[in-house]
């Protein structure tokens, strides 16, 4: 079975890489498998995909523990051991890495068992973890290395991975995919089919019996600082409390009373003001107020509105100037 | 038919679509979101017909789901984790409502500490609810187990809602080749939903289910839902049976896995379960006379044919991916209820594995397999393990070791402050 594991941050396309291998494997008449694993989804932070492909069914599942082949898109992960990059690389796994720095270095700096290359690029760029199609060229060298996927499979897998992007992402795509398939001609091959675990001599589980620990070590009192301001759930809004001011009496303040995200506060003058960052558009204020003051406006509609009063605004301030 | 990659998400909102629901009662949680997201997108873009409609809780969406399929209109819907949970009360009145319906859960571990990864004490905790249980393997099986569903959902002789259970990650967010079957067979397969004289309508409200005074009407009601659910083992296995023969893929109640000559067995629940087959071959390829039983169906329990399964074993390693505080694992228990009394009963040992998506090794099944031959040899069974290894404890205590230092310097802080305030006083 191959084993083929992709690390890179958040955005730079290591989940569209895995599909885009597995496929080209499966056009081949693989049997395969790929996930991507994340913690929290944001852009830049640690995530790896991986793929597994073998002639037969495949019954593994999960991280993988034995790679063939680890292909890192940002270097700056190598360093972070959450990230997990060098987990289980062993003689046989090639390790390819996206970086400015030589092969021989990180061969030094990292003394794995395995072999380094880095990955081919055709120009340099200052900061290569910003390349463009970073994901499809990762993909391209990756089944060049493997060696024996074609690249009419490389390039059919991308046209049907990508296609929602549109034909002319999907041809920038293409062409990028057979320059990294080209670059790594001279490595064509080099990653060899992992074998099997044998049940006989296996490293054995050094498990323990689990102590008991009394509550006040035991307990997950991990305490963490106030986040939930932090976090702006009022993108999470479809719709939009609008309050009209010539409506609304000032009465005892029922709209912030009820706001179960205590978005609405009372300025001086005793006005309520919705706080957007916060509101998550349930709707009770609307429901709520006795004059009905408060009014229901579809998020987009707001938002567009926002918009073209903000342009006449500028469009204003030129006339003046 | 061609194969094609799908998530086990994917091949959920597949079954729905195969199985032409009319209306689809959502809310968004991870690791089960995208199920949703892709039957809206299809909604949304006329790709098929029926409704979708986002409630505002997953206690409100089971009932909604619940109150339309007692309208007679065909529901599909999705949850995990904690919105299974949250949902919980209406999970027993739907299904004492005789609601059929279909819903898929994507296993999460539970809070306290939050987790996304995957246990089943999520779908354990719905375990007496009324609901039936199926629980996948594949994506491939996500999506025929779903269309399964239906059939015994609304069976005349069951006529009750059932969870179709995938893991989360492993399988909702794992691509695998998936047939996605003719649509016309499988349509032709699911049949027409016959609601019966279930007759509620919102142009004319009746009360369903109105409260019973006295334990007699209630105990009626109650012992005719579990009569309901026991009948749903005959009706699974036809059902079955009948999907083997039109789309060749077959799903007994519990997958046997080179478990006929065998001395040993693994027993296990859902996706992992197949990292345990991959087990059996390499023992096997060693010798060993080892094999795997998998219980698809929780409720109805399968507890005849897991006895003629595993009766005649010398011993069972059953690796539950759950924990029963103050009990251990579920699933142990309800094996060993199923064997209890058996002539020359296998020994059984228990392992607690696999709780927030850890992983089960290969070496570590090697190992649980080598402890069955130990407790045959001693002819008693080791007492039951908590799977952990010294390496995990190490890391911890490092995290400990972090939380503890954060701690003091929180308290220093604090101490200051006040020494501070004092001063300023
Ligand atoms: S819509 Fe809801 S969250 Fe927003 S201000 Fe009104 S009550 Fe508060
Ligand atoms: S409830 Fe209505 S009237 Fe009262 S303060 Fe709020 S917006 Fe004004």
């Amino acid at each position: 079975m191959y084993r083929i594991r992709f690390h890179g941050r958040g955005g730079q396309g290591m989940k569209t890489a895995s599909r885009i291998l597995s496929n080209a494997f499966f056009l081949g008449g693989y049997e395969v498998q790929d996930a991507p694993r994340y913690g929290a989804e944001r852009r830049g932070a640690p995530i790896f995909a991986y793929v597994r492909a073998a002639k037969q069914p495949i019954n593994e599942r999960g991280i993988i523990n034995r790679p063939d082949l680890v292909i890192v898109a940002d270097d700056s992960l190598v360093a972070i051991p959450a990230a997990g990059v060098l987990q289980g690389i062993g003689p046989q796994t090639v390790l390819m890495i996206n970086s400015h720095e030589a092969a021989r270095t990180w061969e030094e700096r990292l003394n794995v068992p395995g072999q380094v290359l880095i990955l081919p690029v055709t120009e340099e760029v200052e900061d290569r973890a910003e390349l463009p199609f970073l994901g499809t060229t990762c993909a391209g060298a990756a089944a060049r290395l493997i060696g024996i996927i074609p690249l009419e499979h490389l390039q059919q897998a991308i046209r049907d991975e990508l296609a929602h992007l549109g034909t002319e992402i999907v041809e920038k795509n293409l062409q990028q995919a057979a320059e990294a398939y080209e670059l790594a001609a001279e490595y064509a091959g080099k990653v060899i089919e992992g074998t099997e675990i044998s049940a006989q001599d296996y490293a054995k589980p050094e498990w323990i019996d689990m102590p008991f620990e009394v509550a006040s070590i035991s307990a997950p009192t991990i305490h963490t600082g106030l986040t939930s301001e932090l976090a702006a759930t009022g993108t999470w809004r479809t719709m939009r409390p609008v309050i009209d001011y010539q409506l609304c009496n000032r009465c005892w303040w029922v709209c912030s009373e009820f706001c179960p995200d205590g978005a609405i506060t009372v300025d001086d003058e005793g006005y309520p003001q919705i706080d957007l960052d916060q509101c998550k558009g349930c709707m009770i204020c609307v429901a709520q107020c006795p004059p009905h003051a408060i009014e229901a406006v579809a998020e987009s509609v707001a938002q567009l509105a926002e918009a073209t009063e903000a342009t006449e605004a500028t469009e204003a301030v030129g006339d003046k100037s | 038919m061609t194969r094609q990659l799908l998530t086990g998400n994917g091949a959920a909102a597949w079954a729905a679509r195969l199985a032409k629901v009319d209306y689809v009662p959502a809310f968004p949680i991870t690791p089960q979101t995208e199920i949703i997201e892709t039957l809206s997108a299809w909604f949304d873009n006329g790709e098929i017909p029926g409704r979708m409609t986002t409630l505002e809780s997953e206690q409100s969406m089971i009932t909604a789901a619940g109150a339309a399929a007692i309208t007679g209109v065909r529901v599909f819907t999705a949850t995990s984790s904690q919105g299974l949970l949250y949902g919980m009360e209406m999970l027993y009145t739907v299904a004492g409502w005789r609601a059929p319906f279909v819903m898929i859960n994507v296993s999460r571990g539970l809070s306290a500490p939050l987790t996304l990864e995957p246990d089943h004490n999520d779908i354990l905790a719905a375990r007496d609810s009324g609901f039936l249980q199926i629980h996948c393997a594949t994506c491939q099986e996500v999506l025929d187990s779903t269309l399964i569903a239906y059939r015994l959902a609304e069976h005349e002789k069951v006529r009750l809602p059932v969870i179709v259970n995938q893991d989360g990650f492993y399988l909702s967010f794992t691509r695998e080749p998936v047939e996605i079957p003719d649509p016309a067979l499988a349509a032709r397969f699911v049949g027409q939903f016959d609601p019966e004289n279930t007759q509620l309508r919102a142009s004319a409200p009746t009360s369903q289910a109105v409260a019973v005074l006295g334990g007699s009407p209630y105990s009626y009601f109650r012992y005719e839902l579990h009569l309901a659910a026991q009948q749903a083992l005959d009706v699974y296995d036809e059902v079955a049976a009948e999907f083997a023969e039109q789309f060749g893929r077959d799903y007994s109640a519990i997958e046997s896995y080179r478990i006929d000559d065998a001395e040993f067995a693994f027993v296990m629940m859902g996706c992992f379960a197949t990292k345990a087959k991959e087990a059996v071959d390499r023992l096997r390829d060693i010798g060993w006379r080892i094999g795997l039983v998998r219980p698809r169906l929780l409720r109805p329990f399968p507890e005849q044919a897991l006895h003629d399964a595993l009766a005649d074993k010398k011993a069972i390693a059953i690796i539950d991916q759950n924990i029963s505080m103050g009990k251990g694992g579920v699933l142990h228990t309800e094996v060993a209820s199923a064997l209890y009394g058996a002539k020359a009963a296998p020994l059984l040992t228990s392992y607690i594995g696999g709780l927030g998506g850890r992983d089960i090794s290969q070496e570590e099944l090697f190992e649980i397999a080598n402890q069955l031959k130990q407790a045959v040899e001693k002819g008693s069974a080791p007492p039951p393990r908590l799977l952990y290894t010294a390496g995990e404890l190490r890391e911890m205590r490092k995290l400990q070791a972090i939380a503890h230092v954060e701690r003091q310097e929180l308290k220093l802080g604090e101490e200051s402050d006040n020494d501070q305030g004092e001063g300023n006083d």
